[in-house]
């Protein structure tokens, strides 16, 4: 069973509107034991990333999320989760992938970045099949520098990790559940892993 | 690098997308669900639902409308049309929207914009802002519908809006709406000048150059119309082909 992890940090009802429309069978939990038997995992994240940490916390899934090693979806704030440590409010990660997220900080810039853009995928990820510059869409102020992580970048002021990937942990910055039939096919690619 | 996004807005009452001049004159233009799910294939970058369903049971039909269209489309989606509390605004982004447009309850009650900002982060919470000219540079900000002169200046109402956590102005010109003869340049630009959040145009598209006036000079980052769509005398693909020649950033 694919299970989308329900920890209080957003709305997941679009990304069970976009599995439903993939005609995937899935369940919704923050039962550790339901979560460690799964297929594949979704981790959606809306909202402050201070919060999301607390929200995950108070569910005692931290060790059980680490330790993991199914194929793994974080998204947007869930994708962020995966990193060492986020600007917004001073905020520790899993430390599943490097790096420290910063805010946008060019003032000639629209924060939150709002809207679709184009996603340049390192060739031949599974993830991004049939993908390359494709847009996606994004509603984020925080941002994860390149590295040697990153699997795909966009550009904001300067380039930043649109996906990033550690063994089975994938992260996306964009909502796929948003983002059209790209989305769509991302996420069946995803489930195709 | 991120495109200008393209919104057709949708007047509905009931489940039926109407459109009005004026806030006047309803006319019936087809079934919501359908409409976007059309516009969504014709490449819309995103969709507004404005509710004008007047009756005791205005939330259980939006929240009704909301889940379907979610069930359809893949594009984001603003729903607005008095929404007022904090309720209002749980009950539509559990159906499904991403984004809640508030326009009156935000002059009437400001503390619901931080506190919802709170409640379900700014990129949640769009200000729909009904201006007016009233003199060279100065606009005020109208309320119910464009009925009601509120007196307050529309600039520092939107710069205030931005302080207590909203993620997005919508800007419509009351002088403008309806009238196809633009989007109100200044205004946007004003506001703009002054914001850091995005800033979408409204009221006033007559034709393909408009929306690349509203981008260009008006600086918006994202530009909304509705009978120009609706009418079929304009394809949101038509429309992007144009722009994107222009060398506007599109999503095509």
């Amino acid at each position: 069973m694919n299970i989308i992890v329900d920890y209080d940090a957003g709305n997941i009802t679009s990304l069970c509107n976009a599995l439903e429309k993939l005609k995937t069978s899935f369940q919704v939990s923050d039962d550790e034991s339901v979560i460690r038997k799964a297929d594949k995992v979704f981790f959606p994240g809306q909202g402050h990333m201070a919060q999301a940490r607390r929200s995950l916390e108070k569910k005692g899934l931290i060790d059980c999320i680490r330790s993991l090693t199914q194929p793994f979806l974080g998204i947007c704030v869930g994708m962020q989760l995966l990193y060492d440590w986020s600007e917004e409010g001073e905020t520790e990660g899993l430390g599943i992938v490097s790096g420290k997220l910063m805010r946008f900080s060019d003032p000639d810039l629209k924060v939150p970045q709002m809207g679709w853009n184009s996603v340049t995928a390192r060739n031949d990820n599974p993830l991004f099949r049939g993908l390359n510059e494709e847009y996606f869409y994004f509603v984020h102020s925080y941002a994860a520098p390149l590295g040697d992580q990153s699997i795909a970048k966009a550009e904001y002021g300067g380039p930043f990790t649109a996906a990033c990937q550690h063994k089975n942990f994938s992260g996306v910055q964009f909502h796929p559940e948003k983002s059209g039939e790209a989305g769509l096919q991302l996420l069946k690619n995803f489930l195709a892993l | 690098m991120l495109t200008k996004r393209i919104i057709p807005c949708l007047d509905v009452a009931n489940g039926r997308v109407v459109k009005g001049t004026h806030f006047t004159l309803l006319r019936d233009v087809g079934d919501a669900v359908d409409l976007a799910q059309l516009y969504a294939e014709q490449g819309a970058d995103e969709l507004c639902f404005l509710d004008i369903t007047a009756t005791v049971e205005k939330r259980k039909t939006l929240v009704d409308l909301v889940s379907r269209v979610g069930k359809v489309i893949s594009i984001p989606f603003t729903v607005g049309g008095g929404i007022s509390s904090v309720e209002d605004i749980r009950a539509v982004l559990l159906a499904g929207a991403d984004k809640v447009s508030i326009g009156t309850a935000a002059v009437a009650n400001p503390s619901l914009i931080s506190e919802a900002a709170a409640e379900f982060g700014s990129q949640a919470i769009v200000i729909s802002v009904d201006a007016k000219r009233t003199g060279p540079e100065a606009w005020t900000v109208y309320t119910n519908g464009g009925r009601e002169d509120t007196g307050m200046d529309a600039l520092r109402f939107c710069f205030h809006m931005e302080e207590l956590g909203a993620g997005e102005l919508l800007i419509n010109s009351i002088d403008r709406d309806g009238t196809r003869t633009g989007y109100d340049l200044e205004l946007l630009r004003a506001i703009n000048d002054l914001v850091d959040i995005p800033v979408i145009a409204s009221s006033g598209a007559g034709s393909k150059e408009h929306f690349l006036e509203a981008l260009r000079e008006g600086q918006a980052d994202a530009v909304l119309a509705a009978s120009l769509f609706h009418s079929r005398e304009l394809s949101i693909l038509e429309l992007k082909q144009y722009l994107s020649s222009q060398n506007i950033l599109i999503r095509l």
